[in-house]
């Protein structure tokens, strides 16, 4: 199987899909002449011309709007946010229009569009532009939110996403970009809503997504490396829809549970999997489920103080040790 | 605004005074207006009997703009306006069954009972709502230009908004969008004098509002009288003929007036009787009747018959709503997603 970068994936779902379906486009800040913020959308300019990529001005609350009623008229847009910090700007769209549209006109209309970019702490970038807003949208019924954690979900899920008739929200993140996994040469899809097992185990279930998986994964090894636990690693893939039975089962079969996200705790993502699970499950748990997150502060500049914010291997790590009580 | 653009406009508002409407589209508009007014008297009436929910914004004293206007919409034309839409709706040719049956929140309505009065939708009719938040819904007619644009169609979008809106952001990064990609949309504002209980003085820094979309947009900007149904129309096909030509956007400032309050909660307290009585006498309805009874075309006698008729037409149709059943519990689950899914469905 070929290897190959993150944004390289999400480059040829878009490409497939925009060969396959002359209704989607792509647009945003920079995606065309200057070949994409992040590089994802390089050499798409080229060879789809400026009707299919379309430059924007710094204007989110337009352009996403302007995605929106496109998608009313029956277009796919891929609408790109340089980074979802930026799509507060537009948060009424996001918010307001795109999934509620369909509702208010009794099913009339349908909103197909995607909107995608970076959602997380960037490098050092401060308060305003650090966002993990995953929460914020997963909040919101009318929305989907999928957010990969390898080359080979990017590609599976955004192709999916695409073609799916609501509003799906598509959560990168900067420092993956760069990461190179294996992606298969013919095509495949991946179904939202599906959760999946990147690293089994009996010992303890980490629920993580995107990066905070990455990071879930990383302690596991060190776990396992360090004292031989087991640890069960639950990539959730998307937030909504939620594949709460995946988790259930995880639980039910170790018994313990840590959520990991780089959202803030207070009404997060980990603290609604945690009453979901107390729901389902209680008996089945020796343990609180535990919450790693981001500390619930503004995301600081300076590079120690953002290390410490956001959580880290070590964090997980020791939320992981805390929650099967273990003893050295 | 460049000399070109200058050509173009004077150009356009030459072809629209030669524009010259049939007897018939007279009469038809004349009913189409009566039909409006007569449906939001008995919007008020069910509103003080505390029938219908939410907010209920009235179109009375603007019924020219939508009727007018709209007789120059092509069916494939795409049609979106804020939430004093019911007479948008109207024109549009949405029966008026269907909007009592969304007022009442019955499952009949036009959107199940999920929109209410600020959020009319007929899809067959390219009537793209009908929305709530002031502005909000300009750069989705971008979003609708833009679609028309990408199709090559003949297509045009008509996009209503009242001056109030222009001073959100969501106008301005719209317009500077339409500008910029040379869309085919005519925006329509309806300066009706009052966003909500704020007078345009008060509100807007430049009250020329035709003045406001040209140097800074490329759209250029006229001004309309919004109380006389075929000067709407005139200059609406116009308009559209310009779009449709491939010039980009253009912006008519509609100078009308709202004889009710903002909504119906409105007590009014920002104007005056005397202000209202001024604006009444240039009647949208009254001086169309008079110019069809000046041509001979409507007399006492046909003008009794045709209120008569659409009273009973307006009665039918909100009686039949108003015995209809209430959704389901179960409907809140539907129109969500294309294929609902759990645990959301719980």
């Amino acid at each position: 199987m070929p290897m190959m970068q993150f944004r390289e994936a999400l480059n040829q779902a878009m490409c497939e899909e925009m060969q396959r379906d002359a209704d989607v486009f792509l647009i945003g800040e920079e995606v065309a002449e200057y070949d994409g913020a992040y590089k994802v959308s390089q050499g798409m300019l080229a060879k789809f011309g400026p009707m299919r990529v379309v430059d924007t001005p710094i204007s989110e609350c337009g352009f996403a709007g302007l995605g929106i009623g496109a998608a009313m008229a029956g277009l796919r847009p891929i609408v790109e946010f340089m980074t979802f910090s930026f799509s507060l700007v537009g948060f009424d769209q996001i918010v307001n229009n795109a999934p509620k549209i369909r509702h208010m006109s009794g099913g009339q209309f349908k909103v197909p569009i995607v909107f995608r970019g970076i959602s997380g702490p960037g490098q050092q970038l401060a308060a305003t532009h650090s966002w993990t807003i995953d929460a914020l949208l997963t909040h919101v019924p009318g929305l989907k939110v999928v957010v990969p954690s390898t080359p080979h979900d990017a590609k599976g899920l955004l192709k999916t996403a695409i073609r799916d008739d609501d509003p799906v929200f598509f959560l990168e993140n900067e420092a993956m970009y760069g990461n190179r996994g294996e992606v298969p040469e013919q095509e495949y899809v991946l179904p939202l809503g599906r959760a999946d097992i990147k690293r089994s185990g009996t010992d303890c279930t980490v629920v993580a997504w995107g990066h905070g998986c990455l990071t879930a994964l990383a302690a596991a090894e060190r776990l396992n490396q360090l004292h031989g636990l087991a640890v069960e690693v639950v990539d959730l893939r998307s937030l909504r829809p939620l594949d709460e039975e995946s988790i259930i089962q995880s639980v039910r079969k170790t018994g313990y549970c840590v959520t990991v996200e780089e959202g803030y705790p207070t009404c997060g993502v980990g603290a609604e999997i945690a009453a979901r699970v107390q729901e389902k499950c209680l008996d089945d748990l020796d343990n609180a489920v535990l919450r790693v997150a981001s500390l619930d502060v503004p995301m600081p500049y300076s590079k120690p103080l953002l290390n410490h914010v956001v959580p880290g291997v070590e964090r997980v790590a020791e939320a992981i040790k805390q929650a099967v009580y273990f003893q050295p | 605004m460049g000399k070109t653009k200058e050509r173009q406009v004077t150009t356009m508002v030459e072809q629209s005074q030669r524009i010259e409407p049939s007897p018939s589209q007279l009469l038809d508009w004349y009913r189409q207006m009566t039909l409006i007014r007569q449906f939001e008297l008995r919007c008020a009436q069910s509103y003080q009997q505390q029938k219908i929910g939410g907010f209920c914004h009235l179109y009375i004293g603007q019924e020219a703009v939508a009727v007018g206007s709209l007789a120059a919409a092509r069916p494939s034309d795409y049609i979106i306006t804020a939430y004093r839409d019911h007479g948008h709706a109207i024109a549009r040719g949405t029966d008026i069954y269907p909007l009592f049956a969304e007022l009442y929140g019955k499952q009949t309505g036009c959107s199940h009972g999920k929109g209410g009065s600020m959020h009319f939708f007929d899809r067959e009719r390219n009537f793209f709502g009908g929305h709530a938040i002031v502005g909000a819904h300009i750069p989705l007619a971008t979003g609708l230009g833009w679609a028309i644009k990408y199709r090559r169609q003949e297509s045009v979008v008509f996009c209503y908004f009242g001056d109030g809106a222009m001073n959100q952001g969501a106008f301005h990064e719209a317009l500077n969008l339409a500008g910029l990609l040379k869309l085919p949309i005519v925006f329509l504002a309806e300066n009706n004098c009052y966003g909500m209980g704020t007078h345009v003085q008060r509100a807007s820094a430049v009250t020329d509002l035709k003045l406001r979309t040209g140097d800074a947009y490329g759209i250029p900007g006229k001004d309309v009288d919004g109380m006389d149904c075929p000067a709407m129309y005139r200059m609406s096909r116009a308009a559209a003929e310009y779009c449709r030509g491939g010039n980009g956007s253009i912006f008519l400032e509609v100078k009308t007036y709202r004889y009710r309050g903002h909504s119906m909660s409105d007590p009014q307290k920002y104007r005056t009787k005397e202000e209202l009585a001024q604006y009444q006498r240039y009647d949208p309805i009254g001086r169309l009747e008079k110019q069809l009874k000046d041509q001979g075309l409507l007399d006492e006698k046909k003008i009794d018959a045709l209120h008569h008729e659409i009273h009973t037409r307006v009665e039918e149709a909100h009686h039949r709503a108003e015995q209809d059943p209430d959704p389901e519990l179960d409907e809140v689950w539907r129109d969500i997603y294309a294929n609902p899914f759990g645990p959301y469905l719980s």
